[in-house]
């Protein structure tokens, strides 16, 4: 049960979360705005008797999370946006060795050096590979410090489960921000057995190996098929949204994260204004849930959706792939850092209301 | 019959796949016979990088990770600071360790990562198929530098040795190379006391081997030998740089704490 609520902010209630976890490896390079994950794991996890690193840079950090998750750990980086970028090799290293990890980005404006402020236009990277290959992350966004909370728990749960990369991604103003979070007693912390591990062979009679390569095309290819494999059956289990008011809503807002609590407020706006509007807010934005949005879609009672984002339109194209031509799909976007106000967001309700263009 | 040589239980009975002269199987090999001497085969994690011996996780019969271009260093940190009872060693290039991995070796130097580092050095990138490496001599010709590596225009050769050697973190450098009896008996001397310095815990240890490269260099195994000795060893000469006078095996009082 839920324990009295403590105020924190978001980026230490990720490392936190990371502790209670049984992560017992961070390794990090500074970058604004995640900083204080490394800070909190800089003190934390030494007090209690892991290992914090602060490694040269962001490519020898993943690699060091490569190394402890071959080692068997469990394993936790977290960076921003162009520290981001550079992880995207290892990132690829970790699907090819099927490496259980979680790696967190809190996401700032771009491209190249952008700003400091939050954003979400490392959608594409996150959901579509990021770095070289036929590859997946399991991407999930949180909405609340809480949910920072829960679901960075979850993350090391579904890394160990399917030995792949978990990303939670969050951004600057999640980060940021400091909310009541409710820890439970006892963690739900999954243990899975990790034979494949290099640990020392030991008693073994084999030695494990942990690698990518596989020089032989048929291998190469039976080994990306398994990959395949994996995630038809992650696109079938671990889909995760929040549907809001679809019953009898005339415009559905599909969100993310910030964008989603702006919207939340929007919607009583509109309500109050005799506009029905409900929303369907991804949780896992891979594997992202397409199915609810389709039938969403089918509804009579559903005209048209509205995609509130903080970037120049990535998530939509997903949304209007499931959507599929029923309804049209309206766009909103901030870019830079900046936010969406509720009345940019209420002012194109009221315009689709009215007929819109889109 | 007495036996007098045989299979190291170290290496596994795949055939290796390196080209005739190259000494890549004899460093394999003394460095798996000292694993088993030592009594280490099944508390060692090795880390494979990228280049010719990218696959030496198939030959060696300990745990064995692969890493990325360069990034053999970071990887065996992550290893080595989740079993820090277990002797991780990483075996890198030339290309990948002074090129591209450069600042994770540096750095993993720097903090005395309790690991080895096992370098070998035959002045061009071999898997490429024969690209100038950082390490290419002072007019050496390779398929990037077909008119001899020009200072003025692609700079100087780097002797990784002697730089790590210059960082606190690491206390046993040596340079060693494998030409003939005396020299690898000696660089199997140097090879035990890193994993000495390891088993201490005492800091970053690192051998570097000059080693030859006939396919690429142009030459005949014995001409590739002979090269390697009249022309690698001026610009890399042999020796330790670091921690020669030093015992690792014993304990002494001001002993660090150990990771």
């Amino acid at each position: 049960m839920a324990q009295k609520r403590v105020l924190m902010k978001g980026n230490e209630v990720i490392a936190e979360a990371a502790l209670r976890a049984g992560c017992r490896n961070y390794f990090g390079y500074p970058i604004t705005p995640q900083t204080e994950v490394m800070h909190y794991m800089a003190k934390k996890m030494v007090q209690i008797g892991g290992n914090f690193v602060q490694a040269e840079s962001e490519v020898s950090a993943i690699n060091m999370v490569y190394g402890a998750a071959a080692a068997g750990a469990r394993v936790l980086t977290s960076s921003s946006s162009p520290g981001i970028s550079l992880k995207q090799e290892g990132i690829s290293y970790i699907a090819g060795a099927e490496l259980p990890a979680v790696v967190v980005n809190i996401v700032r404006a771009g491209p190249g050096l952008g700003g400091i402020q939050p954003a979400q236009g490392d959608y594409f990277q996150a959901t579509k590979g990021g770095g070289h290959g036929d590859y997946r992350n399991i991407v999930i966004a949180p909405a609340s410090v809480q949910e920072l909370y829960e679901l960075t728990v979850e993350a090391f749960n579904l890394a160990d489960k399917y030995r792949m990369c978990v990303m939670i991604l969050g951004d600057g103003t999640l980060g940021q921000m400091m909310e009541p979070v409710a820890f439970r007693d006892v963690e739900p912390i999954e243990v899975y057995e990790k034979p494949w591990a290099c640990t020392g062979r030991g008693e073994r009679k084999e030695h494990n190996t942990v690698t990518s390569i596989y020089i032989d095309p048929d291998v190469l290819e039976a080994k990306n098929r398994e990959l395949q494999d994996k995630y038809a059956v992650i696109e079938k289990d671990e889909v995760r949204y929040e549907a809001y008011g679809l019953e009898d809503a005339e415009i559905v807002i599909t969100a993310f994260s910030t964008c989603s609590r702006i919207s939340k407020n929007v919607i009583r706006q509109a309500a109050e204004m005799g506009i029905k509007v409900g929303m369907i807010r991804p949780i896992t934005l891979w594997p992202f849930p397409s199915k609810i949005i389709s039938d969403t879609a089918a509804m009579p009672n559903v005209k048209a959706f509205l995609d509130v984002e903080l970037n120049a339109g990535q998530m939509i194209e997903d949304v209007r792939l499931a959507v599929n031509g029923q309804k049209p799909v309206y766009f909103h976007g901030r870019m830079g850092g900046n936010l969406p106000t509720q009345k940019e967001i209420l002012d194109k309700i009221i315009e689709i209301h009215n007929g819109g263009n889109n | 019959m007495a036996i007098v040589f045989q299979p190291t239980e170290g290496l596994t009975k795949k055939p290796l796949h390196y080209c005739p002269g190259c000494n890549h199987g004899i460093i394999h090999r003394i460095i798996a016979e000292t694993l088993v001497e030592m009594g280490l085969l099944d508390d060692a994690i090795g880390v494979a990088s990228v280049g010719c011996t990218y696959n030496s996780y198939e030959y060696f019969s300990c745990d064995f990770v692969q890493a990325a271009h360069g990034r053999a260093p970071a990887v065996a940190t992550g290893i080595k600071r989740t079993h820090k009872d277990k002797v991780v060693f990483t075996y890198q290039g030339d290309g990948d360790l002074a090129s591209i991995g450069t600042a994770e070796i540096i750095h993993a130097a720097a903090r005395g990562e309790k690991i080895c580092a096992f370098f070998v050095n035959n002045a061009v990138y071999g898997m490429t198929s024969g690209q100038m490496a950082p390490t290419t001599l002072l007019g050496q010709v390779t398929t990037t530098s077909p008119f001899g590596r020009d200072a003025s225009y692609q700079g100087y050769p780097i002797n990784v040795s002697e730089l790590i050697s210059n960082l606190t973190g690491a206390v046993y450098v040596e340079r060693v190379c494998v030409t003939d009896y005396k020299n690898i008996m000696n660089a199997k001397k140097a090879i035990r006391k890193a994993f000495e310095v390891q088993l201490s815990g005492k800091g970053f240890a690192f051998v570097e081997f000059l080693s030859t490269c006939p396919t690429n260099w142009g030459k005949d195994p014995i001409e590739a030998m002979d090269w390697l000795k009249e022309k690698m060893i001026p610009q890399y000469p042999l020796g330790c740089f670091k921690g020669a006078d030093v015992d690792f095996t014993k304990s002494d009082d001001n002993e660090e704490v150990k990771a």
